[in-house]
């Protein structure tokens, strides 16, 4: 057994072990952190098939950016376990069906039929020299070009989507307009400056 | 010398490339934490620490020490495993990110393609050290200096990452040595002419992402104490400590070599080339880094701190369009080879 072997089975074994912890937690910030442990080692596995721009971006975008979210929000909020729990006999059938059709479903597709060694031969190690960001950079922005614009497209409509629905305007608040801030001039709106007279102090009388 | 080097078994060349690269930089962030004293001291009319040591040179020793002796203290009902871990997650990321740092040409431990791409992932891990310290210590001046400290992260990260495409899309590459190698030339050849709206929103988002002053309302130490570390003790604390300082190096060298063309020297090469100290090398990108490192402690002494929503502000709405705006500009120049910086 080689050492990128080796390799590979520790990164695999840690990832399903993390992604087994992310569902059995029952702590909700145990679970994301768990689940970071699981990104970080697919990021590991991608590194071993020599996909260094994926898996790089997959611990920038992922764990530095949409993890950090998440923990954001699971940490603020209040969840009682006892009623999380609750309903844990009622939904199990169902889960159960989801679950085992989803994991047929990867079996077909990605089972040995599709990609077995002899339908996928391994690719040849790639050089040193080969750079893996600017292959994917030339790919993507000249035979995959619009496809790719079509999902920024839909990425972007889903973010003006998701601002207008939670955006509200409410007009109580107090709040400070830095341009109006800037624009206070020193002579009429901010100060005054009075003409007074010298004040003799009175002589005090003992 | 070269040969008994060579007989070495990989694994045992890079872990002392790995010690000769760290311990330095220990060393550095223990002189730099007397540095900002002493600076902030005279900017301040004051002397600054001078009782250990000639003029205070071992104060940094003694400060370790006392750290050492003190006790970690555990609070009742802390998450324990996780505020254990917390000062090592926020520690590590600043770290291992030197490793594809080059010094010199050629002189770097890992040389990969994406090194520019693997620094930006490894920074922006630090901010879960400070969440989960946060959250682990379960006290509210600690959950909410996290809270201040992951929102202001996140936003700057954004504005630094796209200051960093800027970067990129002048040189042409993600590898550290060759964006130095791309600004050979002359000071004016540097990219800090060309992306000069880049490298100041760089340098801020610098030192917001450090949690410095005049952007430190994580600490905020007259609101909520001290923000994320506020339970933390001992060596636990000193592990934080060491973090920041260490972040604030690597900013500093990092402005260096992207913006500042690292160890190139700022003469033109037919003036420099072969004079002693003028040529191009190590002790450029050292001095450059230096500058850097006292702007952090110079920024610190001058601005009182900047209020929450400021912040929050200057980095979404003003930070960001600059940043984007200036890549289209960068992108149109080098498309039109624009000399002196674009033209071969």
């Amino acid at each position: 057994m080689g050492f990128e072997k080796f390799l590979f089975y520790c990164f695999a074994a840690i990832t399903v072990a993390a992604a087994a912890m992310v569902i059995t937690r029952r702590n909700p910030v145990h679970a994301v952190l768990w689940m970071v442990v699981a990104f970080v080692s697919s990021a590991a596995l991608w590194l071993l098939l020599e996909a260094e721009f994926l898996g790089i971006v997959l611990v920038l975008v992922y764990v530095g950016a949409v993890m950090v979210l998440f923990l954001f929000v699971v940490m603020m909020l209040d969840i009682d376990i006892a009623t999380l729990r609750a309903g844990f006999i009622k939904y199990l059938p169902v889960g159960a069906l989801v679950a085992t059709v989803m994991l047929v479903e990867i079996v077909l597709i990605v089972g040995p039929g599709n990609f077995g060694l002899d339908v996928f031969p391994a690719p040849p190690a790639a050089g040193v020299e080969v750079n893996n960001t600017r292959d994917l950079g030339m790919m993507l922005y000249t035979v995959y070009v619009y496809p790719f614009e079509l999902a920024a497209v839909i990425l972007l409509v889903a973010i003006v989507a998701a601002i207008r629905l939670t955006l509200r305007h409410r007009t109580d608040t107090k709040f400070i307009d830095p341009a109006r801030q800037v624009e206070v001039r020193k002579g009429p709106d901010r100060i005054r400056i009075l003409k007074m007279p010298a004040v003799v102090e009175a002589e005090t009388q003992e | 010398m070269i040969e008994l080097w060579n007989m070495l078994p990989l694994v045992i060349q890079i872990l002392l490339k790995i010690i000769a690269i760290v311990l330095p930089l220990l060393g550095l962030v223990a002189y730099y934490t007397l540095a900002e004293r002493k600076v902030i001291g005279y900017m301040q009319v004051r002397i600054g620490p001078n009782r250990v040591g000639w003029r205070g040179s071992l104060q940094p020793i003694a400060d370790a020490v006392k750290l050492m002796m003190k006790e970690i203290v555990l609070p009742a009902k802390a998450d324990k495993t996780l505020f254990l871990i917390a000062p090592l997650l926020s520690l590590t990321p600043a770290l291992a990110a030197w490793a594809v740092f080059p010094f010199d040409a050629g002189l770097v431990l890992a040389d990969i393609h994406a090194g520019l791409l693997y620094i930006l992932a490894l920074t922006s891990l630090g901010v879960y050290g400070i969440i989960i310290a946060g959250w682990a210590s379960n006290s509210k001046y600690a959950l909410l200096g996290a809270m201040r400290s992951a929102a202001q992260i996140v936003a700057y990260e954004i504005a630094m990452g796209f200051a960093l495409v800027g970067v990129l899309v002048a040189a042409g590459s993600l590898n550290l040595g060759e964006i130095v190698a791309a600004q050979s030339g002359n000071v004016f050849t540097w990219f800090w002419l060309p992306l000069l709206p880049l490298f100041g929103v760089y340098v801020i988002s610098g030192v917001a992402e450090t949690n410095r002053a005049p952007f430190d309302v994580a600490e905020g130490e007259s609101e909520i104490v001290a923000g994320f570390h506020v339970e933390y003790s001992g060596m636990a604390f000193a592990v934080f400590f060491l973090a920041e300082y260490a972040n604030m190096i690597l900013i500093s060298a990092l402005t260096a070599i992207l913006f500042m063309g690292g160890w190139l020297s700022p003469l033109p090469q037919a003036w420099a080339s072969g004079v002693f100290l003028l040529d191009d090398g190590f002790h450029w990108l050292l001095l450059k880094t230096f500058f850097f490192m006292f702007l952090f402690l110079w920024l610190r002494a001058t601005f009182p701190r900047y209020r929450y929503d400021q912040i929050m502000r200057l980095g979404w709405k003003v930070f960001i369009p600059i940043t984007i705006v200036w890549i289209l500009v960068v992108a149109v120049g080098v498309v039109a080879k624009m000399p002196p910086w674009w033209s071969a």
